[in-house]
């Protein structure tokens, strides 16, 4: 996408959202869920919609884990590391996630497929442990099952 | 006239493979040209069981589970649309011990009926709260809120009414009423439940809210991580709308009330009531010092009430029965019910409201049925990431606030995380300190480098070097975090560190004191 597309696609939002009162989050969110991110040259339009700095801008998206600033992969996988999960081996599940994937957190597959983060609660700790890919919301996964759930996705 | 055949669309349930199931029963039905109605209900809670199939039959609803796609085409032979036998077969819903056992108040809806259908939720006994308190004045819509001595369920338990009653006497053009939709403790999941199973409880308790203090606007403040949560809510408020129990002049009374679902964007500490409302304001979620108060400069600088969603979901049941109705359940200055969220490595996890008064130990063996590994449990967190770890010694304390309070723990928002032998305190208590580095919103000193050296310091202590200076420096952290920190955050942290350190000492390489 042309950074004129990107541009356009923001300036809709923005006209769109700017009157709500707390309009920032809503705009990010919608930016985000448009582009898959929010794209650094989108920050002075925002900016000047809101009658914000950049700097308040660039704060906000920098406070919030989910925001982020770069394209992502085609889906992303996120690991559940609290507790209830941890109880249920979550730490052996995050291992294997991370050697099936061959990334790290916050790094995406080199075929572009997948980003992976990390999660703190999927609110699912009665089917620990649990991973989120997108949207959807996987209990009680096991090495095994993350395997399928990959075939699952990438067919 | 179609069967009615329950699936439910709650997001565990999902995660198990619902949807499947009920594409998979929507199928098998028309292959053998049966006439079925499927609605997606919230789920009862019986997590072990899910996805759990109901069918409506002339003696009540039979149940089936854990069903898989697998099992349908036997389903359909057994004749399970008339409650057939199969050895899928739970009998009838109301009638399996894990349910019949608990004092459902709050989520007495929670799995039985449609979650966004107005008719339906109206067919069981809602609305009839805000009926009531169209018909009071705010003051006794407020008194009937003190008179139930229900206590803030996020986890701070502090006296709702007295919070109402504070915004409705501050006067002001604008006011709102805050929903705390941000369940990020671990090892909770009840929000979640309401939200995504009976989502128009905690519509009818914000509006009875918004009445009560004259606010006629409310944001559901709902965490990015439930995506199903944000689609059932924005649908049930839509259908709300459309029955004028939302907007202007609600069923004729002249009273107005606004509802939007705002989603926040994975920050923890946004769950703390004044950094929620920054985030809200469209800000980084950083902490404000208090007084003020919510109550009289919360969002944009308005009164401002800040429930969490238990708590506004338990007000349509109190404004229907009364205050007293509600008072008569609990122990001492815990009033009501508490839905406790079973997690972790138990036999039997999910969702117990029971009031107030029953042992942990009771939670973890009659209704969680010891571990899922089978091995003896361990220890126990209860309250959430920054509530205390509990040895086994300390399972006969009884679910109450002054209780969990005397043997410094909490019950926060109701979560309850078991772990068996294999558990290494030492590690979690390292695991605190990093997620308070993760989410510490940075504002005061104490969280924000007190995390950083207690994740230091931990390392150090697993890893047992130099624990005879390490030990005492973890403390002596601890203790300027405690006290130092601006919100609960940094505040409580501690409190699993410690815990862990104090009654598993053996795990830090330490003995017992």
């Amino acid at each position: 996408m042309t950074q004129t597309n990107i541009i356009q696609i923001v300036q809709n939002i923005v006209a769109d959202l700017k009157d709500k009162p707390g309009a920032l989050l809503p705009i990010l969110h919608t930016v985000q869920n448009s582009l898959g991110y929010v794209p650094p040259e989108s920050v002075p339009t925002i900016a000047k919609a809101l009658n914000l700095s950049r700097a308040e801008v660039h704060g906000v998206i920098s406070f919030y884990h989910y925001f982020r600033d770069h394209a992502p992969g085609k889906k992303t996988v996120r690991v559940c590391r609290a507790e209830s999960c941890l109880a249920m081996g979550g730490k052996a599940l995050e291992s294997h996630v991370k050697t099936k994937l061959g990334i790290d957190y916050h790094e995406t597959t080199a075929d572009g497929n997948y980003s992976l983060e990390a999660v703190y609660c999927l609110g699912n700790c009665a089917c620990s442990p649990a991973i989120q890919i997108d949207n959807d919301v996987y209990g009680r996964v096991t090495a095994e099952s993350f395997n399928e759930i990959l075939t699952e996705q990438s067919a | 006239m179609s069967i009615t055949v329950y699936v439910p669309c709650d997001s565990s349930a999902v995660s198990l493979g619902a949807n499947r199931v009920a594409d998979a029963i929507a199928q098998e039905a028309q292959k053998r040209g049966v006439e079925i109605h499927i609605v997606r209900n919230g789920s009862r809670g019986m997590y072990w069981l899910e996805p759990m199939v109901e069918v409506s039959t002339d003696k009540g609803r039979v149940a089936y589970g854990a069903v898989k796609t697998g099992d349908v085409a036997s389903l359909f032979d057994a004749d399970f649309l008339n409650g057939g036998a199969h050895a899928l077969n739970l009998g009838l819903t109301e009638e399996i011990p894990y349910l019949k056992k608990q004092q459902r108040l709050t989520f007495a809806r929670v799995g039985i009926t449609d979650p966004v259908s107005v008719e339906d939720y109206v067919a069981h006994d809602g609305y009839r709260g805000l009926k009531n308190a169209l018909s009071y004045s705010q003051a006794d819509i407020v008194k009937h809120v003190t008179d139930s001595g229900l206590r803030g369920r996020g986890g701070a338990a502090f006296p709702t009414g007295i919070k109402w009653n504070t915004v409705l006497n501050t006067p002001s053009e604008q006011k709102y009423i805050i929903c705390n939709a941000d369940e990020g403790d671990s090892g909770t999941f009840s929000d979640r439940m309401i939200m995504e199973g009976d989502p128009l409880v905690l519509i009818e308790g914000m509006t009875i809210a918004g009445i009560a203090v004259g606010a006629t606007q409310g944001y559901i403040y709902l965490r990015i991580e439930y995506p199903h949560a944000y689609e059932i809510l924005n649908a049930a408020i839509a259908n709300a709308y459309a029955a004028n129990y939302l907007g202007e002049n609600i069923q004729g009374s002249g009273k107005t009330f606004h509802l939007e679902v705002r989603q926040g964007a994975g920050a923890y500490v946004c769950g703390e009531e004044t950094s929620l409302m920054e985030s809200l304001e469209g800000k980084r979620g950083l902490v404000r010092f208090k007084p003020p108060l919510p109550a009289i400069s919360g969002l944009f600088g308005k009164p401002t009430v800040v429930n969490n969603v238990i708590s506004l979901a338990s007000v349509p049941v109190i404004l229907d029965k009364g205050g007293e109705f509600y008072r008569d359940f609990g122990m001492g200055r815990s009033r009501g019910t508490l839905p406790l969220q079973l997690a972790g490595n138990l036999k039997h996890a999910g969702l117990v409201e029971l009031a107030f008064g029953a042992t942990l130990r009771e939670i973890l063996y009659d209704f969680g049925g010891g571990s899922a590994t089978g091995k003896p449990i361990r220890a126990v967190q209860v309250g959430g990431p920054l509530g205390s770890y509990l040895p086994e010694s300390q399972f006969d304390t009884p679910l109450d606030y002054e209780a969990f309070s005397e043997i410094w723990a909490v019950l926060g928002h109701g979560g309850i995380v078991a772990f068996d032998e294999t558990v290494d305190l030492a590690q979690m208590a390292k695991y605190s300190m990093e997620f308070c580095v993760e989410e510490s919103c940075g504002k005061c000193t104490p969280c924000r480098i007190g995390s950083t050296r207690g994740y230091e310091v931990m390392d150090e202590i697993v890893n047992k070097r130099d624990l005879d200076k390490n030990i005492p420096l973890l403390r002596s952290l601890c203790d300027t975090m405690l006290n130092g920190s601006l919100c609960a955050m940094g505040g409580m942290t501690p409190y699993p560190v410690l815990s862990a350190l104090n009654h598993f000492p053996e795990d830090f390489g330490i003995k017992a004191a």
